[in-house]
C-alpha cells in the first residue's frame, strides 16, 4: 500500500507532538478502560447469570410457612402459570465448628433423594448425591466447604432441634439460590461462619417434626409470566398454614444482590466513561486548535496546491482519531485486565459454576464509536476554524492577539499581582474558554479520586453508625422459638454475661395502598440501652408511645408520611392485622426497617414479656468461654459477636474498597496530568519567544518558569474547589443508584477525603508541570531575536 | 567604567570604550550576530576570551551569562519582542524589577518620548512606538552596554528615523555604550566608531568625529 503524502505529514506531525498525543491518548484510554471494564464484567456476569439460572431452573417465585402439609401443593401447582412446585423443609442450625470459638450456623435445605430438584437444582462440583437410608448425609455449599477447608467425607457437628448430630458432607454443590450466601441481618457474606447443607428431605422433616410438611416452597412459573398474580394466590393458599409472604425472583435475596450489581455496573459504566470521554474531546479541542495555528502557513500552502477544504478538514480530523485509536487500543487493553481483576473479586462473593471474563466484541465496537464520536466533536470546532482561514489570509501571520486589562485588576489587586502575576492573569483571560476547559478537566479528576476517599469515608461512618451507635451490645442472640423472660435470666448467668437485654420482633407484612413490603417490626423499650433507633447522623431517636416508626427507605417505598396510617399484617401468632399511624420517620442508614413500642407490640401479639433474642454486654475476657457454652445451647438459632460481624465487614470493605480507590486514582491521575501537562505544552507553545525574550533580557530558568507554572497552578487552584463540589455531585449521583431497600450509604465527605483529593491532583499537576519546565530549558534563545513569530 | 575587549570569530579583536556609539556593519553572513551573541552573553566563543570590565566571560556557565545580561546588558530585538499581555509601562516594569538601581519606567518612556502611550498594549502601538518601548525596557535598568540588532530592520524610513534618534538620546544623555548591528550603511554615519565585518573578519575600524543626527541620515 503506499502512504500518502498527507498521511506521511500526518503520522510525523503527530510524532512532532508525541508528548500531547499520548497524554490525550490515556485520557481516552482511561475513558475506553472503565467502558471496558464495566461493559464487559456486566456481560459476563449476565450471561454467566442467566444461562445458570435457566440450566439449574432457578425457581420464579419463593415463599415460606410455619407449616404446611403436603396436600397443599396440589393447590399450589393448580395456580394457572404455574409449571412447577417444589416444597421444602427449610431451617437454620448452630453449628459446632471447632476452629472457631463464636458458633457458626448452617441453613439446612431439604433435597429429594432419588431425583433432582425440579426448580433450583444444584450443581455438584465434587463429591455425589446425598444417598437413601443415610439422614445425616448433606451436600455442603462450596464457599462454606472452601473457606472452612473441608471435603467429602468431613463431619460436622451441629446441633438440630437440640439435638447433637454429626453430619457427613457428601458432596460439595452450587446453587442459583444461593448464588450470593448471607446470613439475614447481616452485611458482608461471611463463608466460614455461614454456609447451606442440603440434606434429604425425610430426615430433615423427622429432625424438625415436618414429616408429613413443608415450610418453604420454590414454585417454577411458565416462560413469561409476570409472577403477581402467583403471589396473590400462594399468599392466600398459604396463610391459613402461617404464610410469611411469597416474593417474586426480583426481592430473591442473592438474585437481588446479583442483580444490583449489575445495575450498578451499567451505571457507572455509561457515567464514567462519558465524563472521560468528555474531558478527552476538550484537551483534544485545545492541542488541535494550538497545533493548526502553527500549521497555518501549511493550510495555506496546501490550499494554494489545490487541495479542497474537504481534504484538509479529514486530514486534520484523521489527527484526532489516529490518537482516538491508539486510546481504544491501550483501553482496551487495560479495561480487560482490569475487568478480569473486577470478575476475580465477584469469584469471592458470587459463587457460579464458572464465571470467566471475555470482552465481546459489540462492547470494543461500542467503545470505538465512543472514542471516535468524542474525537470528532473535540477536533470538528479546531479543524473548521483553521480550514475556513481562505488561502491568501492564511499566508500572513495571525493578527497580533488583542490583550486587555482584566476585570480583576483593580489598583489594589494590580498592585499586589507584579508584572508576572499581570501576565499570568491576562492570558487566562484571553483564552477564558480554554481555561474553563482545564478547569473542568482537572476538576472531574479531583473528582474521580475523591469518590473513592468520599466512599472510605462512607464506610468509616457505617461502621461508627451501625456498630457503635445504633448496635451496643457485643453478642446478638436469637431464639429458636420465642421464650418468656425466664431465657434472659437464664443468660444472665451465662460466663462472661454482664447484661442481657431482650429483643422481640414480628415478621409482618406492612401496607399502603398497593404497596405492601415483608419485614420485621422491633419492639422498642424506652428504657433500652443496647440497640437504639439512630438517624443517619447517628443521633438516636425517641420511640413514640403509640403507632409506628419507619426507615425512610421505607416510607418511600409505601408512599407515606408522618400522620399517614398503614396496615400491618402480622405472619406470627394470632395473625393479627392492625392499622396504625405512622408517628416518626428516621433518616436511618439501613434499608427497610419499622419499630413499635415494646409493650403495644407486645399487646398487639396478646403475649406478655415475651422475648424472641436477645442483646448481650460481655467481659471480652470470657468470650471463648461464652461462645462455647451458646454453641451447645439448643434454645439459642445464632448468636453473632460484634467483635467478629466486624472482622469480616471490614476484611471484605477493605479489599474491595482498596482495588477501587486504586483504580480511581489512576484514572484521576491520568486525567489531571493528561489535562495539566497539555495545558502546559500549549502554553509553551504559544509563549516560547515571550519567554525566550525574557531570558535574553536577564530573566533567570525560575523565573520564567513561574510565569508558565503561574498559570497552571492558578487554574489547577481553581479547580480544586470545583472538583469537590463534581466529587460531591458524582458521589451522590452514585449513591443514589447504591441506594437500596438493604442499606443506604451515608455521603460523607471527611476533610481527609478533601485533603487526600487534592493533594493527589496537585502531585500529578506538578509530575506534569516539571516534565514541561525541562523543555524550557531547551529554548532557543538566539533564534527569538531573529524570527518573527 | 572600564572597557569592553573582545575577542571575537576568526581573529577579530575588538575593544568597545565606554559612552561611545558604535555601529557593528556588514552584510549578512558576516558574522555579526555570532558577535553579538558573545557580547551580549547568549553565547561564548569556542576559543579567544570575552573580557567584561575585569571580568573574563570567557569560561561563563549559563547562571553567570544570565545575571551579565540581567545586571549590565540591555537588548533591543529587530522584531521588538514586547510582551503583548503587558502594556507598555508593564514592558518596561518587567526589567525595572529585576533591576538593582532602575529608572522609573515612565521616565524611561518619557526618554523615548512615549510618555503619552505608556498604557497601550502592544497591539495598539506602531512598530516604531513598540520599538521605542523595547529601547525603553533596554535602558530603563540603566546598563552598561545597549546592544541593538538591527533596531530599524522591520521599520521604514521615518519611523526609523525616530528610533534612531531615541537611541541617540539615550547615548548622549545616560552614556550608555551602545551598539547598533545593522546592514544599513547609512546608520554608519552617526556613530562613533564604525566597525565593518565580512566573512567574519574585522575588515576596517573608522572612527568618526563628524557624526550626522539620525533626521540627516539618508538611506
Amino acid at each position: 500500500m503506499r502512504i500518502t503524502p498527507l498521511n506521511r505529514k500526518l503520522f510525523r506531525d503527530l510524532l512532532a507532538m508525541k508528548g500531547q498525543a499520548i497524554a490525550i491518548a490515556m485520557v481516552v484510554a482511561s475513558g475506553v478502560a472503565v467502558y471496558v471494564m464495566y461493559m464487559a464484567t456486566f456481560t459476563s456476569l449476565q450471561r454467566t447469570q442467566q444461562a445458570y439460572y435457566q440450566r439449574q431452573r432457578f425457581a420464579d417465585v419463593f415463599a415460606s410457612a410455619k407449616r404446611a402439609p403436603l396436600r397443599v401443593v396440589n393447590e399450589l401447582a393448580a395456580i394457572p402459570d404455574v409449571s412447577v412446585v417444589e416444597p421444602r423443609v427449610v431451617s437454620t442450625v448452630t453449628l459446632d465448628l471447632p476452629a472457631f470459638e463464636e458458633p457458626a450456623s448452617a441453613r439446612l435445605v431439604s433435597i429429594p433423594v432419588n431425583r433432582r430438584p425440579l426448580v433450583n437444582d444444584l450443581y455438584l462440583r465434587r463429591g455425589r448425591w446425598i444417598e437413601a437410608g443415610r439422614p445425616d448425609e448433606v451436600i455442603a455449599s462450596e464457599g462454606f466447604v472452601l473457606a472452612n477447608n473441608l471435603n467429602p467425607g468431613d463431619r460436622v457437628p451441629a446441633v438440630i432441634n437440640g439435638r447433637l448430630r454429626h453430619l457427613t458432607i457428601v458432596g460439595v454443590a452450587l446453587s442459583p439460590e444461593y448464588v450470593y450466601t448471607i446470613r439475614p441481618g447481616e452485611m458482608v457474606p461471611d463463608d466460614k461462619r455461614y454456609g447451606i447443607f442440603w440434606m434429604d428431605e425425610q430426615a430433615l422433616a423427622a429432625a424438625f417434626d415436618m414429616e408429613g410438611g413443608f415450610n418453604d416452597v420454590a414454585i417454577g412459573l411458565a416462560p413469561g409470566v409476570a409472577p403477581d398474580a402467583v403471589i396473590d394466590r400462594v399468599d392466600r393458599i398459604l396463610e391459613p398454614y402461617g404464610g410469611l409472604g411469597a416474593i417474586p425472583r426480583a426481592l430473591q435475596l442473592s438474585n437481588w444482590t446479583v442483580q444490583n450489581e449489575l445495575n450498578q455496573m451499567q451505571t457507572f459504566g455509561v457515567l464514567l466513561p462519558v465524563i472521560f470521554m468528555t474531558v478527552a474531546a476538550f484537551i483534544l479541542n485545545v492541542a488541535l486548535t494550538r497545533a493548526l495555528a502553527l500549521q497555518r502557513p501549511q493550510i495555506a500552502a496546501l490550499k494554494a496546491l489545490g487541495y479542497t477544504n474537504r481534504a484538509i478538514g479529514w486530514h486534520y480530523l484523521k489527527w484526532a482519531f489516529v490518537i482516538g485509536l491508539v486510546g481504544v487500543v491501550i483501553g482496551t487493553a487495560g479495561g480487560a485486565s482490569l475487568g478480569s481483576a473486577i470478575i476475580d473479586m465477584y469469584n469471592s462473593f458470587f459463587r457460579f459454576p464458572t464465571l470467566l471474563f471475555g470482552v465481546p466484541l459489540h462492547v470494543v465496537v461500542e467503545s470505538l464509536a465512543l472514542t471516535f464520536a468524542a474525537a470528532g466533536a473535540g477536533a470538528f470546532t479546531a479543524v473548521r476554524r483553521a480550514v475556513a482561514v481562505p488561502p491568501a489570509e492564511a499566508m500572513r501571520p495571525e493578527a497580533p492577539p488583542r490583550y486587555r486589562r482584566s476585570f480583576l485588576e483593580t489598583p489594589l489587586i494590580a498592585r499586589q499581582l507584579g508584572t508576572a502575576g499581570r501576565m499570568v492573569i491576562r492570558n487566562i483571560a484571553r483564552h477564558p474558554l480554554r481555561a474553563a476547559a482545564s478547569v473542568f478537566g482537572i476538576g472531574f479528576a479531583v473528582a474521580i479520586l475523591m469518590i473513592g476517599f468520599v466512599f472510605n469515608g462512607a464506610i468509616d461512618r457505617l461502621i461508627v453508625t451501625q456498630f457503635w451507635e445504633a448496635e451496643r451490645q457485643d453478642v446478638t442472640i436469637s431464639y429458636v422459638e420465642p421464650h418468656s423472660s425466664t431465657a434472659q435470666y437464664a443468660l444472665a448467668r451465662l460466663p462472661g454475661v454482664m447484661a442481657v437485654e431482650p429483643q422481640r420482633s414480628v415478621a409482618a407484612r406492612i401496607r399502603s395502598g398497593y404497596h405492601d413490603r415483608y419485614l420485621a417490626i422491633s419492639g422498642v423499650s424506652p428504657t433500652q440501652r443496647f440497640r437504639r433507633i439512630v438517624d443517619r447522623e447517628g443521633r438516636a431517636i425517641r420511640m413514640p408511645p403509640a403507632g409506628v416508626v419507619l426507615s425512610l427507605t421505607l416510607a418511600n417505598v409505601l408512599e407515606i408520611k408522618p400522620g399517614d396510617m398503614v396496615t400491618l399484617e402480622v405472619l406470627e401468632g394470632h395473625r393479627p392485622v392492625r392499622t396504625l399511624e405512622v408517628t416518626g420517620i428516621v433518616d436511618d442508614i439501613m434499608g427497610l426497617s419499622a419499630y413499635m413500642d415494646i409493650s403495644a407490640l407486645h399487646e398487639m401479639m396478646h403475649e406478655g414479656n415475651v422475648a424472641n433474642g436477645a442483646l448481650l454486654l460481655i467481659d471480652s475476657a470470657h468470650e471463648a468461654e461464652l461462645a462455647s457454652t451458646l454453641k451447645a445451647t439448643p434454645a439459642v438459632a445464632g448468636a453473632a459477636f460484634k467483635r467478629a460481624v466486624l472482622q469480616s465487614f471490614r476484611d471484605v470493605m477493605a479489599s474491595n474498597m482498596s482495588l477501587s480507590i486504586l483504580i480511581n486514582l489512576i484514572f484521576a491521575g491520568i486525567i489531571a496530568f493528561g489535562v495539566v501537562y497539555n495545558a502546559a505544552r500549549v502554553s509553551l507553545s504559544e509563549r516560547s519567544r515571550e519567554l525566550a525574550s525574557l531570558r535574553v533580557l536577564g530573566f533567570t530558568r525560575a523565573e520564567i518558569s513561574l510565569i508558565l507554572m503561574g498559570e497552571l497552578a492558578l487554574l489547577t487552584l481553581v479547580a480544586l474547589p470545583v472538583g469537590g463540589v463534581f466529587g460531591w455531585g458524582l458521589a451522590a449521583s452514585m449513591v443514589h443508584t447504591i441506594d437500596s431497600e438493604v442499606y443506604r450509604f451515608p455521603i460523607f465527605v471527611t476533610r481527609q477525603a478533601v485533603a487526600m483529593s487534592f493533594l493527589g491532583i496537585i502531585v500529578a499537576a506538578c509530575v506534569s508541570g516539571l516534565i514541561v519546565r525541562r523543555k524550557l530549558d531547551q529554548l532557543d534563545l538566539v533564534a527569538v531575536l531573529k524570527i518573527r513569530e | 567604567m572600564g572597557e569592553v575587549e573582545v575577542h571575537a570569530l576568526r581573529q577579530v579583536n575588538l575593544r568597545l570604550d565606554e559612552g561611545k556609539f558604535v555601529v557593528l556593519l556588514g552584510p549578512s553572513g558576516s558574522g555579526k550576530s555570532t558577535l553579538l551573541n558573545i557580547i551580549g552573553g547568549l553565547d561564548v566563543p569556542t576559543s579567544g576570551d570575552v573580557i567584561y570590565r575585569d571580568t573574563s566571560l570567557t569560561h561563563a556557565d549559563e547562571a553567570a551569562l544570565t545575571s551579565y545580561r540581567r545586571e549590565h546588558v540591555g537588548f533591543v530585538f529587530q522584531f521588538y519582542n514586547l510582551i503583548p499581555s503587558l502594556t507598555a509601562v508593564e514592558n518596561v516594569a518587567l526589567v525595572t524589577e529585576i533591576s538593582e538601581s532602575p529608572m522609573d519606567p515612565s521616565e524611561a518612556l518619557k526618554l523615548v518620548n512615549l510618555g503619552e502611550r505608556q498604557d497601550h498594549f502592544p497591539a495598539q502601538l506602531s512598530g516604531g512606538e513598540q520599538q521605542r518601548v523595547a529601547i525603553a525596557r533596554a535602558i530603563a535598568k540603566r546598563p552598561a552596554v545597549l546592544l541593538c540588532d538591527e533596531p530599524t530592520g522591520a521599520l521604514d524610513i521615518s519611523t526609523g528615523v525616530i528610533v534612531l534618534e531615541a537611541l541617540e538620546r539615550v547615548n548622549a544623555e545616560l552614556g550608555t555604550t551602545t551598539v547598533v548591528i545593522t546592514h544599513n550603511a547609512a546608520i554608519a554615519s552617526m556613530a562613533d566608531r564604525v566597525i565593518r565585518l565580512a566573512d567574519g573578519r574585522v575588515v576596517s575600524v573608522e572612527d568618526r568625529t563628524d557624526k550626522v543626527p539620525p533626521r540627516d541620515l539618508s538611506w
